[in-house]
């Protein structure tokens, strides 16, 4: 079966959090998600999910505060208009959108969090593997 | 190249249990620029730290990873044990492979393991990139500026100079007080607010460390914790308070008369006036929209009654600029405005008050030295109707939060009333009785079999006038039945609200405040005091609805918090902060713009952008927004995340 690779961006204060209370509930998910800690969702450059595609991820998971609660007032709002644009362009060379999810996750959210990754992990399972890298892009740009 | 150490924790079974940690231990040994990695059953144990400690020193580690729990655990245990041995804390990365990994893959050892190494090599790569980082120290000014000056904003100024501390106090009104000086006495124990209020107020005149500006504005405020400017507003008063004596003379000649709003309403006081005979400082201002001098052109009455030449018509207001490096907000509340309520009556029927009001009437300093007489005819009224949750606790039409006072002072003011009228009867319409403090509860049980209160629970559908009553229409919830009653005064317990212009004030301020316009605290449980902008502090109703043993409390909370801040010399900055690469920056400002902290300028001069790091708080917002990519969020630089990315990415 194909075991589709997923790099998370999450947020220090909510999203992270609640990835971690997943873990103290003890609430299973798949290991596709490989996570990294940025201190606000709004700091994820669109450059950062163009490079996991190209350097051959399936899928980009995007957790950052519930609007209204980011720890720096507006760093998700910032974040949702990129996610649009940045959507939109990768649909331009090929990837289908669906492939970039954006989730507002608190950090009393563990289980939501869980369920998001598992659900999320079968929808690009479907999807099938990122067509940049069977066409070799990845070594081309 | 670096030299990174690489320390794997079992954390008993919990981390052991899932991966396994000797082969994690193996793999990574192998990975580039590792000298060394081990595992141990606890690595925040004393033994574990100190192993750490010694493999630095032995192995002359200049990076260490710790792969453990997340970092919201342990990452400052662990940057400490390091910066003990002499390495620079921000060496020290934690790869969180217990909460994101162990815990939530434990039916799938071999890929959790797997994972555990894939986790480690992405920190591992950051690590490399991390440079060492210095905190930043900023010099702290060690005066604070209390905004507010009702019973909360009393508190924390004397609190703070007490500690030894300037305070600069300013308050909107010409006395300070607040809402506490108005009313009759206060519940559970029937103080009266004078006694216990006015010593304080009088302790805050004289204190050598206390800069009162009363009638007075905060008009701007600029820089950061530690280092505030604040300019303040001096509205004119058409006194010069310097000479002034507070005698008095030129209010008992002051032939205006204006509806007092001190009394609310309730009786009338002079164009020039003071706003009680207690307040502080003691000295009247002229209300120029009501004096006659001002809108007729005429009078002068009081210059000429004055002996010490202290009117000055001429006066403007003025500024003076303070520098401050903590400011207490403490702004309080004002009652929802009445007319917004047209079921009740408020406005049409005289003999319809609100809460303070009733206050005044009872207060024996009040218009009617403590002696209800009701505002329509004078007479003392003898069936009394309280009408709870005006207002708050309506979520369709009004607000859905509790007041939190109005259940305790209804009870007090139905007391207070029966202690005067006592053959009068007084009853309540109340949705719950909250009476959960101190005393609270047996103050309420004193109220109804002492003084004989007669609570309905239920809502009052109709009032309407009928003679000189009042026909109050209500449900009895508890009986099922209809309630009719025929009063002589109607009291509505209306909802508090921020008080007016607060709302503005957070604004200048940069205070987030909720849908209602309290301000916001650090967190709800574990940081009440505070506002998330380091170096502003919240006290009283500014807050939410308290009553006053509640406001007192945070207000000594909010002034131990800046006792604690002025303790220091410097402040420590996190150094996560942006910078700008000044080469590659073209001072598009797009990045001013975005700043929430308003951290960063264009230099126009230079055309780059220039970060002020005691304001950056680190979000970086800026630096995904860089066209040209000059700016970098420290500890977050963008060749670490894209080292990480390909370090997931690979197969």
């Amino acid at each position: 079966m194909f075991e589709p690779k997923i790099i998370g961006f999450c947020c220090n204060w909510c999203a992270y959090a609640g990835a971690d209370l997943a873990g103290i509930n003890r609430n299973q998910y798949p290991p596709n998600i490989r996570m990294i800690r940025v201190m606000c969702s709004g700091t994820i450059e669109p450059l950062y999910v163009v490079k996991a595609f190209k350097e051959g991820a399936d899928g980009v998971f995007i957790g950052g505060c519930h609007p209204g609660d980011c720890h720096y007032q507006s760093g998700n709002y910032k974040t949702q208009r990129r996610i649009v644009l940045l959507k939109r362009a990768i649909s331009e060379i090929g990837l289908d959108p669906r492939r970039i999810r954006l989730e507002w996750v608190s950090a009393a959210e563990g289980q939501r969090f869980a369920r998001i990754i598992t659900e999320f992990t079968e929808e690009i399972r479907k999807l099938g593997p990122n067509p940049l890298k069977l066409s070799g892009v990845e070594n081309g740009i | 190249m670096n030299r990174i150490g690489v320390f794997i924790c079992h954390c008993g079974l919990n981390i052991a249990g899932t991966v396994d940690v000797k082969k994690v231990a193996k793999l990574v040994s192998d990975y580039s620029e590792v000298v060394y990695a081990t595992d141990y059953m606890y690595m925040c144990s004393d033994p574990g730290q100190d192993m750490i400690k010694e493999m630095v020193k032995e192995k002359k580690l200049d990076g260490v990873v710790v792969a453990a729990c997340s970092p919201t655990m342990h990452e400052t245990t662990f940057r400490n044990t390091i910066a003990s041995v002499g390495l620079n804390p921000y060496r020290g990365e934690i790869a969180n492979i217990r909460e994101q990994c162990s815990w939530v893959h434990q039916n799938t050892k071999e890929i959790a393991t797997e994972k555990a190494v894939k986790i480690i090599e992405a920190i591992i790569e950051k690590l490399k990139l991390d440079k060492p980082l210095v905190p930043l120290s900023v010099p702290v000014t060690k005066r604070a500026l209390v905004i507010g000056g009702g019973i909360a904003g009393i508190q924390a100024s004397l609190d703070i100079a007490d500690s030894g501390y300037e305070v600069i106090l300013v308050e909107k009104n010409q006395s300070i007080g607040g809402h506490m000086l108005q009313l009759s006495e206060t519940f559970p124990t029937l103080d009266c607010p004078q006694c216990i209020a006015t010593p304080k107020m009088v302790q805050v005149g004289q204190h050598p460390k206390i800069k009162l500006l009363a009638f007075s504005e905060v008009e701007e405020v600029s820089g950061y914790v530690g280092n505030f400017k604040v300019k303040i507003r001096r509205k004119a008063s058409f006194v010069d308070w310097d000479k002034c004596t507070g005698c008095g003379f030129c209010m008992e000649k002051c032939p205006a008369k204006v509806p007092s709003e001190f009394n609310e309403f309730l009786s009338k006081r002079k164009a020039i006036y003071t706003l009680f005979p207690q307040a502080v400082p003691n000295k009247p201002v002229i209300d120029s929209n009501n004096c006659l001098y001002f809108t007729k052109g005429k009078c002068r009455v009081c210059e000429k009654n004055c002996s010490l030449k202290a009117i000055n018509f001429e006066q403007k207001d003025s500024f003076v600029e303070e520098n401050v490096g903590a400011i207490i907000v403490a702004t309080g509340y004002d009652l929802m405005n009445k007319a917004e309520v047209g079921e009740y009556g408020y406005g049409k029927y005289k003999d319809v008050i609100d809460g303070l009001q009733l206050e005044r009437l009872l207060a024996p300093a009040g218009p009617t030295e403590g002696i209800p007489y009701r505002p329509s005819d004078g007479k003392i009224p003898k069936e009394v109707v309280f009408i709870q949750c005006v207002g708050s606790r309506d979520p369709e039409h009004y607000y859905p939060y509790c007041s939190k006072i109005c259940c305790m002072y209804t009870v007090k003011q139905a007391m207070i009333y029966k202690h005067a009228v006592p053959d009068g009867q007084a009853y309540v319409f109340y949705m719950d009785i909250r009476c959960n403090g101190k005393g609270y509860e047996e103050f309420l049980q004193r109220g109804i079999e002492e003084d004989r209160i007669l609570y309905l629970r239920g809502r009052v559908s109709k009032i309407f006038k009928d003679g000189d009553k009042i026909r109050v229409w209500g449900a009895d919830t508890l009986t099922g039945r209809k309630i009719e009653i025929s009063a002589d005064l109607v009291v509505l317990a209306m909802a508090m609200v921020p008080s007016k212009g607060a709302k503005k004030l957070a604004e200048k301020l940069r205070l987030t405040t909720d849908d209602y316009g309290f301000l916001t605290e650090a967190h709800p449980k574990l940081r009440p005091v505070e506002s998330l902008t380091a170096g502003y502090f919240l006290a009283g109703a500014a807050q939410a609805p308290k009553d006053i043993p509640e406001t007192v409390a945070q207000a000594s909370g909010a002034a131990s918090k800046v006792d604690s801040l002025f303790s220091k010399d410097e402040l420590y900055h996190e150094p996560i902060i942006a910078n700008v690469d000044e080469e590659v920056c073209v001072g598009c400002g797009i990045c001013e713009v975005l700043c929430p902290y308003e951290a960063i300028e264009i230099d126009e001069q230079d055309k780059v952008a220039k970060i002020n790091p005691a304001l950056c708080e680190g979000c970086g917002t800026c630096c995904a927004a860089c066209p040209s990519g000059a700016l970098e969020l420290e500890g977050f630089r963008r060749k670490q995340i894209l080292s990480m990315i390909k370090v997931f990415a690979e197969v």
